[in-house]
């Protein structure tokens, strides 16, 4: 069990912080969801009145900008990350709990069971997302519930996949056989023995999801299928796309939501880069025996080493 | 042959699935959407067009189950109706011109993107640790998690708008029409450019990824050590003892990568407003044509699973492994 050591609560966060790159990630995440928090706060009263003339370069007056029907762009961007990130966090859970309910689910019970469950989720695995969201949300009335439902349903089978094969090769191991021959119940060891082990790797699927979640939603409100006068990253580029800032040149109704939207997805993925690298012992060693190799004078290596007596590792 | 098998099998089902969801979806609306639009067209439609659109949806008098059959049978034939938007056109004649620029589009850019991928994977995992290892797979990972379409609207206001050097908009120039002249396929490609090398960007860190870490693996073995030992040229041994063996997990991911390269493709399209499947899906459903719509969902549905299909009968060919189970 080479992730148990690690995978069990406190000791893991604490790994977690004294990696760089989740430092790097854990910083910009924190500051978008401060700038969540706080938008109401510093951007008061509603982000969609008229404030200015249209399109407006950014000045001392207003920091962005503002876009094609005369809104302040920084207010907009603020206050559009609730939004964004309110949809990203839920549908994320919720894509990580389906595929934990339903990948667990075939991996511990295994037989007839697994067979119907795993060929449902490699199905829905196969059928692409992108065309289905987009016909789903087209007959769907348009609002919040539809996205975070047509969402989830569209992207649980690659977790659920993760999570199935994980427990499958969890069941199999001596703790688990040990609980079952002192009498516990599957549901104990479903939740004390089997998850805290992945612990770890439902983490970054949480992540992904929600990188994924995000990147889907603001996909779907910029081709339209959102409510519109809601004021979210996704919609902002769509009116920006609409009120044809490509060809009036105001590149500061479109840049700065993208922008975030990249940054947020890039700190998620810094924070998973992180994850793998303390669960998976061998990305870390891989790091160490570059340090003492560049001690030894010995440079950069392609195969297996061959350290001199006395310094192995 | 019984992987090949149970994949296929696995296919089908996909399929029926898909062709199931375009028959029920229409019918958890409220109402008949075939009534519902014909109010939309406000009398534009004659009560022939009106019949066969029922016709083609299903939505006849009799029961579900017949409903159903007729619908399958419909689709069994390749008849999905005509275009509402663009009446009366076939929504075959809409979708035959679609695919060819989605096809090209999207062969351009998977091929390329995993060729180029793979080959700076190759590189950055030869050589752990230098200059190259520490720049691209950063800036690539940040670059691949901008938006697709965000990145097509930097370039087409960078390249397009500012600097003028790209064409902003459709497959080919507008003052051509199609034929096979040196001048239509120049402009064809020159059209490319643009949203082919945002897809392209935006998809190439994942391959530079993949290929990096199972060289790492790969470079570990004894066949690697015995190679270098033999005294055999680093090129030889980068390609033929450590890539070519690293190349097959990557090679596993292609399948999956194609649909989500073509959702990144469908944003792109409309971003460009290049004539492919995904620009009409979008038009298709702002507009309310829903045979269109339906259409094209199943046929980019059914392109992308013949794609992954012809993907799974190549990994047969390339791994003896699979073949012996």
């Amino acid at each position: 069990m080479a992730d148990t050591e690690y995978a069990t609560g406190a000791r893991f966060f604490r790994a977690l912080l004294r990696q760089k790159k989740a430092a790097t990630g854990a910083v910009i995440l924190l500051f978008f969801l401060a700038l969540a928090l706080l938008a109401p706060l510093a951007f008061p009263g509603d982000p969609t009145r008229f404030v200015a003339r249209q399109n407006q370069a950014p000045s001392a007056r207003h920091l962005l900008g503002t876009n094609g029907q005369g809104q302040d762009v920084l207010a907009q961007l603020a206050l559009g990350a609730r939004t964004s990130l309110f949809v990203g966090f839920s549908v994320g859970f919720l894509i990580t709990l389906l595929g934990l309910a339903i990948g667990m689910t075939a991996g511990y019970l295994g037989g007839l069971a697994d067979g119907l469950l795993n060929t449902f989720t490699n199905v829905f695995l196969i059928i692409p997302a992108l065309p289905l969201l987009i016909t789903l949300a087209s007959f769907l009335p348009p609002g919040a519930t539809t996205v975070a439902l047509v969402l989830t349903a569209t992207s649980w089978a690659w977790p659920a996949r993760v999570f199935r094969a994980q427990t499958l090769s969890l069941r199999e191991k001596d703790f688990v056989a040990a609980a079952l021959a002192s009498g516990e119940g599957s549901r104990r060891i479903i939740f004390a023995e089997i998850l805290p082990n992945m612990l770890s790797l439902v983490v970054s699927s949480f992540f992904g999801n929600v990188v994924y979640a995000i990147g889907a939603d603001v996909g779907l409100a910029f081709l339209g299928f959102e409510d519109l006068n809601k004021v979210s990253w996704g919609t902002m580029l769509y009116w920006s796309q609409n009120n044809s800032a490509l060809l009036t040149g105001s590149w500061w109704t479109f840049v700065p939501p993208g922008l975030c939207v990249a940054l947020v997805a890039f700190a998620m993925t810094m924070l998973i880069y992180a994850i793998d690298e303390i669960t998976n012992p061998r990305l870390r060693s891989e790091k160490e025996i570059a340090g003492v190799l560049k001690k030894l004078g010995l440079g950069q290596r392609r195969s297996t080493p061959v350290l001199p007596y006395g310094n192995e590792r | 042959m019984k992987y090949v098998l149970r994949q296929l099998g696995l296919y089908l089902l996909a399929a029926w699935v898909s062709v199931t969801l375009n028959f029920v979806l229409p019918r958890t609306m409220p109402g008949d959407p075939v009534t519902a639009l014909v109010g939309k067209m406000r009398g534009r439609l004659d009560p022939q067009a009106i019949e066969a659109l029922k016709a083609t949806f299903g939505f006849t008098k009799g029961p579900l189950i017949q409903q159903y059959w007729q619908y399958l049978s419909h689709v069994m034939r390749g008849d999905f109706g005509l275009s509402l938007s663009a009446y009366p056109v076939k929504v075959t004649t809409i979708i035959s011109t679609a695919l060819g620029w989605t096809l090209l589009l999207g062969l351009v850019v998977i091929v390329l993107s995993f060729v180029i991928g793979t080959a700076l994977g190759v590189l950055v995992g030869w050589k752990r640790g230098g200059l190259l290892d520490s720049i691209l797979p950063g800036f690539l990972s940040f670059v691949g998690s901008f938006p697709y379409f965000f990145l097509a609207m930097l370039a087409l206001f960078g390249l397009g708008f500012e600097l003028k050097w790209f064409p902003m908009a459709h497959a080919y120039s507008d003052a051509l029409s199609p034929s096979m002249s040196w001048a239509f396929v120049g402009s064809v490609l020159y059209h490319l450019v643009l949203p082919a090398g945002t897809v392209i960007l935006v998809s190439v860190g994942g391959w530079l990824i993949g290929m990096r870490s199972t060289m790492v693996g790969v470079l570990a073995e004894d066949y690697v050590t015995m190679a270098e030992a033999k005294g055999l040229s680093e090129r030889r041994v980068m390609y033929r003892y450590a890539a070519r063996n690293a190349i097959l997990p990557n090679m596993t991911q292609f399948g999956m990568s194609i649909g989500f390269v073509f959702g990144g493709q469908i944003l792109t399209e409309i971003v460009f407003s290049y004539p492919g499947l995904g620009f009409y899906l979008v038009r298709a459903v702002n507009a309310h044509d829903y045979p269109l719509m339906q259409a094209l969902f199943l046929m980019i549905t059914l392109a992308i699973l013949v794609a992954n299909f012809i993907m799974d009968l190549l990994y047969v060919r390339l791994d003896p492994r699979v073949r012996a189970s």
